[in-house]
Order: C-alpha cells, then structure tokens, then sequence
C-alpha cells in the first residue's frame, strides 16, 4: 500500500508542530523520516496514528483520502505503530501480548488460548521472527521483545509500519537483526516508515528519505548519493562537521585509579565486579556497553553516590573510597550525570539557579551561609554566554530548555571549574545534532587542557569520536580495553554483547 | 507532571516523578496565575457557594447580604474588629509556616497540632514556674522553651523519615494523638494543676511571662498582642532563609529534586530533620503564642484545630511566606467575623468552616477554577492527558 500525506498542518498553542507536510511512502518500500528532537516526526506520526487530528491536510491510502478520528481507524486502515518505548506487559508471555485486546474467543469471555498461540506462530514463521509464544516479555532481551511488538501490529493487519527510533535501544548486532526482519517485510510488500535521527541507518536500509526541520519538510535526500554531512547540514539548517579533531592525547600523571573494585547492589547481586582502571590527565577515556551493564554504579561509585563493597578508588594518589559526594566534588572530580532531568538539574530551579547547584555553599557564591545572589547571576550571564545555552536568560526554569541545551547547562557548570578530572555519563543522551557537536569539542578541549576525562556511552560513533583509549563493560566488568586506533565497531559490539573474550 | 515537547518526543520530567510534581503542584505556585488569580478566584467561588447554601437553608436574599456584611464588620468594622482578626491570624502564620517551610522540602507535615501543644506546654511550664524575673528575661524564656518543645516533637518525625524512611504523614498523625493524651495526662499531674482544681487546668503564667497586649491601653477587650510581630517577623526570617540563605536552597532543591540535591552533595538526611526541627519550633511558637498572649494556662484542646488549620492556610499561600501571611489574614478575618454574624445575624459560624473548606477545595483542584472562568491554569489536569500540560 502506497502511504501519502499532502499538505499536513498541526498546530499547538504556541507551536507550528507541522508546517504543510508532504510526503510519500512507496508501497514496499523502505521510507526513513529524519529530522532533530522538535522538527516535527512525532506530531506527524501521531497524526498518522490518529492520535491527533490534522488542522489542515489529508492522508491518503493507494489515493483514497482517509479520516482518523481515534488509534483504531487508522489500525484499520492498516497503519501500525512500533513505538520506541514498548506497549507491552512484562508480566504476560508474548502471546499474551500479541492478542490483547483482540483475543480470539471461545465463548462469551473465554480466551482461545490455543487459536491465539496458533495466531502467533503463523505470523512469526510468514515472517521469520523467531520467538517462542509462552515465554514471559520481562525475560526477553530487548531485540525479541521489539519482535513481539511487529507480530502485534501484524497479527492486526498492518500493511504499512512505522518504527520510532526503532534501534535506539538495540545493540549493534541487534540493529544488524533488525534489518533483516525489515528486508523481510519488505520483501512481503510492507510499506515501510522509519523515523530515526541515526543518519548511518538512514543511509543504510532507507530506499527514500525525507529531513524535517522546524516542522517542514525541507527536502528530499536519494540515500544512493547522499552522505551523513549532507543529511545533518539540512536537519540542523547548517554546515554541521560530524567527525571531532583532536590530535594524538599526550597523557601525564594518573588521576584517578580504581583497584578492585567491587559493587553488590541491594538484592545480593553484583553489579561492579573485580573494576580495575586507570585515567591519566590529558587523556579520554571511554567505557562502552549497552545500558544496565554497570555504567551506572561505575560512575556513582566513582562520584561517591553509590558505596562500593570492595576495593579502592584513588584519585591524585589520594583514597576516596568512603569520601562524601560533596568531599570528592570539592576535591575536584566534575561528573555530567547520565539522566540531567532527575538527578543532572532541578527542573523548576532558575538557570542562575541550576548553575549553582553543586557549588552554592563555598566562595565565590556563598558566604557565611549567605547566598550572594549578585555575584551567581554575573556568573551565570557569563556561563549562559560562554557555553551557548539558549535562550540567554538566567531567570528561566530549567525544565524550560531544550535538551541540549539543559544538557549545556550542566556542562557548563561541571566544565566551568578547573578541576582535574572530568566525568561524564551519557553527554548527548537524546539531544540535537548541533548540541552534540559543541559538546564534544568541550570534552575535547577541557582533555587538551590537560585534564582526566571518563566518558560512559552506550553510542558506538560517541565512543570511537572522542576516545583515546576504549574500556567495554558487560556484566559488570570490564571485557576488554582497547586502543581507539586499533580496533573497529564491530570488536567493541561484540564485546559490549559478551560474545567474545 | 512531563512537559511533552510538540513533536511529543522529548520528555521532559522537571521534578522528581509524577507524584513529586502533582504534590509541588497542589502546594506552589508557579507563576502568578497559580500564585495569586487562582487562590483570589477560588476565596470569591467560596463565597459564592456560600450565599447559596445559606439560602438553600432557608434564609431570605437579604439575609444572606446581612449575614455577609456582618461578616465583614466582624472582622474589619472597627479597630475592635480589626485587633480580633489579627488575634485570630497570629498563630495561623505560624502553623502556615510550619507547614509551608515542610512543603518547601517536600515533606507534608500534618504534625502542627502536636507541635503546638507541646510548644505551648513547653512554655505554660516555664510561664508559671519560674518567679521573680524580669520580663525581658522571662518572656524570651517561655518563648524559647515553646520552640524548643514543638521542634522535639518535629524532630521525631523528620529523623525517622532521614534514617528509615518512615513516612512523615503517617508518625506525624500518631505524634498529634500522643500529644493529646499527653497534655490530658500532663496536666492532671501536680507539676501542671491548678492547686484546689480537680480538673485539667494548669497553672495561670507569671505576668513577666505574658506577651504585652498592644491596644488593651485604648480598650481592654482588644486582644491583639506582641505576638503578632513575632509571627510577622518569623515569616520574614523564613523567607530569607528559604531564598537567601544555603539551607534554603538545600530545602528547596531537595523539595523539587531529591537525586538532583543527592548528586549536588547535599545531605537529604539533614535537610529532612532539620526543616521538620524548624516546622515544630514554629508550631511550637504557634502553641506559645496562645497561652502567653491569649490564655495564660494551658487546659486540653487548647489546640483548638490550629495546627491542621495551618495546612489550608501554607495551601492557599502557596507555601510561599508572604502568601502564607495574606492567607493566615483571610482566615483570621472569617474566624473573627464568623462570631460576630453568628451573635448578629442569622447564620451559624458553621458556615465559616465550610467556606473555608470550599476554599481549599478550589485552590486543590486548580482545573476547576480554570473550567469556571476560563483561566488557562499551566497545571490544568485535562491538558496532561494530552501530552501537552506542564
């Protein structure tokens, strides 16, 4: 089924969400939607989903003009939805899942639980996904469990598919499985809608692509002749220069050592095991793995946020293993927190406020228990300014920025101090192109300036872009430790899923 | 709340879950709408329901407008009305801020009553029991010795919370009932009673103790007392700290953010018993100020419903000191007019608490003034739904 919108115009109290949307979806085809956090790919597809009702516009289905007025139309339609963050019970098995809400029945309210795991065999075996039908979706790996979220769209009539940022939670060989099933259906006709930032997957499984910006449409890109500079230059509106320079690191003295360390969280479990590592001043270190494989309690057992269990944490030669969070911030480690809404700023906080906020209680900014809200504002005019945080205004609430410009907030303030040692956890976590690449000509200039830098990602190019030297974690250890200029992606991935060693 | 970004990607949570943001929600203002149009809307609504129930009970339209006007006299006709009123606010902004400053740290103290009534034993103890001194020494005595009282009984809670996580709304609760017990009991003890009494009355204070009536020189009915202007210069003194000073951003950021106030170095453990130590010490100085200014001795129930007043006037007021002050003012107003329409017109003082209770309602539940009159409240519920709220 071929899928065109024309003319599509969304608009919310204040915001142009969707500027007179054009495009196309060929049937059998592979359409990949891009375009930075805000341009407008969610409204569209929740005006696809017939979540929200067009102001102007209309959809067409094989150029019949279709009315959404809730989800359910447009299923019938034969749109189906795979959401990034998935509409599954973790307490069901798959087949469970697959059929809530369409349960075949034997009688009035009596499940047909033998029609309904027949239901989900079929479709997995048309499709080749493979996945067993009683095994409970809390226990699947991520990968499988995305499979299940196909069949269900499947199991209800999907012709045309669309996936939001379907691999941003996958690992590469995940990724790499994902597009198999979308070759797959494919080649069974599905018309299918990509909506990714990631320009390399664009490029590589999109038969057509369309950038948004700003909630336009501002063109199309053929993927056989365009490259990543080209696409990013027109999400963001301008040259955009996606690899980092940096000369070869010159690292001196070690700054921060971890010997042994050992981390049991709450449940008796380990979560830190056997942690040895090094981090030299003028060097960046980075620390691969796929999210929950102990990055977290890495970084908070460095900051003091989490205790350890054993072992020792040196930093300048010094032990810090049982200092306070505030001893060791005070000592100078700086740490840019993987999550800056719930733990990086306080949201209704002011940016005066926030840029504050783990060094309001010593000189310059405090005095005698006295906040000198004179000398934190200068300060943050000139902290707003110097790291481009926009808007400039100082008075604004956190929770008012952008992502990536929250994120430069915190950057700002843990970049600010001269301090030797830099950590920093997930930098540009769901923030834009332009934020991404200003950030990382920070972390690389505060390295050049001869500070230690940990950086903890769970983005492969993040980590090869900035890196002098690669540590993988995978189930709380360290896998490996690699030399950026001596290994590839596909070493670190298989690492990263403990599939080698 | 989330903030939804409109393409709906970006999620944005400002606090600390959902839960965390609806309680800020229910107990800040976030700007002036939420601060000042929505409580002032919510006091007329009140009003409004008001005068129909007094004419659903049977009363004429010009009973009612005399009922309200002598509400009105009651509280501000005359200078004699004016010094009730603010007898009746004093210990209101006190029990407001001792609720408003636990806010502030995201703790709900519903404690007030307990904290009041040992404060005010606290200070009926040290009120009659010791003679001979000047005033200026033993009135700042009494006066200390109640804040200290009250911020025991605050300090109880606040560290059960800090060290295992009790919450705070439950053992508050139950400190208010042990309280009660423990005032009846206290005062039947030969330490509190009256000699010759059989009954649970406490020894009348020293005069050096009192706090010195303010316009009994111009008629001895006039009540209003010194404790007004501790209860404004407590507000004033909580403002600052909540706004000036590091404790009080400590409190706030762990109010709005406690990972946020964890990953900057501060101690949430300090911060929840010392507010709630600071919550009780205002309580306490609420129980103070009754029985050095207005009592003299202590008898059960002195209390009188003022600690869980507290809790509607820190929500009218926004938890914000100033607000807290207007609110306790309002409420002090209706308590003092809502006697004099009872004895003067034909409407019972019940009414009082009812519009009292139907301005909390509206001031809890924001959506509802917005639907009213068509004010675009940021913390509308039905816009959340849409992904689209604040």
């Amino acid at each position: 089924m071929e899928l065109e919108l024309r003319g599509i115009t969304k608009r919310f109290p204040g915001v142009l969400a969707n500027d007179d949307v054009s495009l196309t979806a060929r049937s059998g085809k592979v359409l990949a939607l891009i375009g930075e956090n805000g341009a407008g790919k969610s409204t569209l597809m929740n005006v696809l989903s017939g979540l929200y009702q067009p102001d102007s516009g209309e959809i067409l289905i094989d150029g019949v003009v279709q009315h959404f007025s809730d989800p359910g139309d447009a299923i019938k339609a034969g749109i189906g939805m795979v959401h990034q963050h998935f509409m599954l019970v973790p307490v069901f098995s798959v087949w469970e899942n697959v059929v809530l809400g369409v349960e075949p029945v034997k009688g009035p309210g009596i499940m047909n639980a033998k029609e309904a795991r027949r239901e989900v065999r079929d479709i997995s075996g048309k499709y080749g996904l493979a996945v067993d039908p009683d095994a409970l979706v809390e226990e699947l790996p991520v990968g499988i469990q995305q499979r299940v979220e196909i069949i269900k769209v499947l199991l209800r009539g999907a012709k045309i598919l669309v996936f939001d940022e379907p691999t941003a939670v996958l690992t590469p060989q995940e990724v790499e499985e994902f597009f198999g099933i979308v070759a797959e259906l494919k080649g069974r006709g599905a018309t299918i809608i990509f909506i990714t930032h990631k320009l390399k997957e664009a490029l590589a499984i999109a038969d057509d692509i369309t950038v948004l910006r700003g909630g336009r449409v501002v063109g199309n890109a053929d993927p056989a002749t365009a490259t990543p500079e080209l696409l990013a230059s027109m999400m963001v509106g301008r040259d955009i220069d996606l690899v980092v320079d940096k000369v070869a690191a010159t690292p001196g003295e070690d700054i921060l050592e971890l010997s042994d360390v050992r981390m049991v969280d709450d449940y008796g479990r380990g979560v830190l095991k056997d942690i040895n590592l090094t981090v030299r001043a003028g060097e960046i270190v980075g620390v691969a793995g796929i999210q929950g494989n102990g990055q977290t309690e890495l970084v908070e057992a460095i900051t003091g946020l989490l205790p350890i269990t054993s072992g020792t944490i040196r930093f300048e030669g010094t032990d810090i293993s049982t200092s306070t969070p505030r001893q060791r911030h005070a000592a100078g480690i700086a740490h840019v927190p993987e999550d800056r809404n719930h733990m990086g700023m306080v949201g209704s906080f002011t940016v005066a406020e926030n840029l504050v906020l783990d060094s309001y209680y010593a000189a310059p900014y405090s005095r005698r228990g006295v906040m000198k809200g004179d000398v934190i504002r200068t300060s943050a005019e000139d902290l707003v300014e110097q790291y481009d945080v926009r808007p400039p205004l100082i008075d604004n609430t956190g929770s008012a920025l952008s992502g990536g410009n929250a994120q430069k907030m915190i950057v700002a303030r843990e970049f600010s101090r001269d301090v030797p040692l830099v950590i920093c956890a997930q930098p540009t976590r769901g923030i834009d192109v332009g934020s991404i690449e200003y950030i990382h000509e920070q972390i690389v200039r505060k390295r050049d300036e001869g500070k230690a830098i940990l950086v903890v990602s769970t983005e492969l190019d993040e980590i090869f872009a900035l890196s002098d030297r690669i540590l993988v974690m995978y189930d709380g250890r360290i896998v490996a430790e690699l030399r950026t200029s001596e290994t590839t992606p596909t070493e670190v991935g298989l690492y990263m899923a403990g599939k080698a060693a | 709340m989330s903030i939804t970004s409109p393409d709906g990607r970006t999620t944005i949570e400002p606090d600390d879950g959902p839960g965390a943001s609806f309680f800020r929600r229910l107990t800040m203002a976030t700007d002036w709408k939420s601060g000042f149009v929505i409580p002032a809307l919510a006091v007329f609504t009140a009003f409004v329901i008001g005068a129909v129930i007094i004419m659903l009970t049977g009363s004429s339209f010009t009973q009612m407008i005399d009922a309200y006007l002598a509400l009105l006299k009651g509280s501000v006709g005359s200078l004699r009305a004016i010094s009730a009123t603010l007898t009746e606010a004093t210990p209101l902004i006190l029990t407001g801020l001792a609720v408003a400053i636990a806010f502030r740290a995201g703790l709900f103290n519903i404690g007030g009553e307990g904290q009041l009534l040992i404060g005010g034993m606290s200070a009926v103890l040290v009120g009659f029991s010791i003679t001979g001194l000047p005033w200026f020494i033993h009135l700042p005595l009494a006066l200390v010795a109640g804040i200290i009282g009250g911020a025991i009984w605050g300090f109880i809670p606040g560290f059960l919370k800090a060290k295992t996580g009790a919450h705070e709304v439950i053992v508050t609760i139950m400190l208010n009932y042990i309280a009660y017990r423990l005032v009846d009991y206290a005062l039947k003890t030969s330490l509190f009673q009256r000699e010759g009494r059989n009954d649970p009355i406490s020894k009348n204070i020293e005069d050096s103790a009192q706090l010195p009536k303010l316009l009994a020189w111009l008629d001895p009915a006039m009540k209003v007392h010194l404790g007004l202007f501790i209860a404004l210069a407590a507000a004033v003194l909580i403002w600052w700290l909540l706004f000036r000073t590091n404790t009080g951003f400590e409190f706030r950021a762990v109010g709005a953010n406690p990972s946020a106030a964890r990953y900057a170095g501060m101690s949430v453990t300090k911060v929840y018993i010392l507010v709630m130590m600071i919550a009780g010490g205002l309580a306490g100085l609420a129980g103070t100020g009754q029985i050095l200014g207005v009592l003299d001795r202590a008898s059960p129930g002195f209390n009188a419903g003022l600690g869980f007043d507290g809790i509607a006037v820190a929500l009218l007021g926004r938890s914000n000191p100033i607000g807290v002050v207007l609110a306790a003012l309002l409420f002090g107003g209706l308590n003092a007019g809502g006697q004099y329409m009872q004895a003067n017109a034909d409407v019972g003082i019940d009414l009082i608490s009812v519009i009292q209770a139907l301005i909390i309602i509206f001031v809890a539940a924001p959506a509802l003034i917005s639907a009213i009159y068509r004010v675009k409240a940021n913390a509308s519920a039905t816009q959340i739904s849409q992904g689209w709220g604040s």
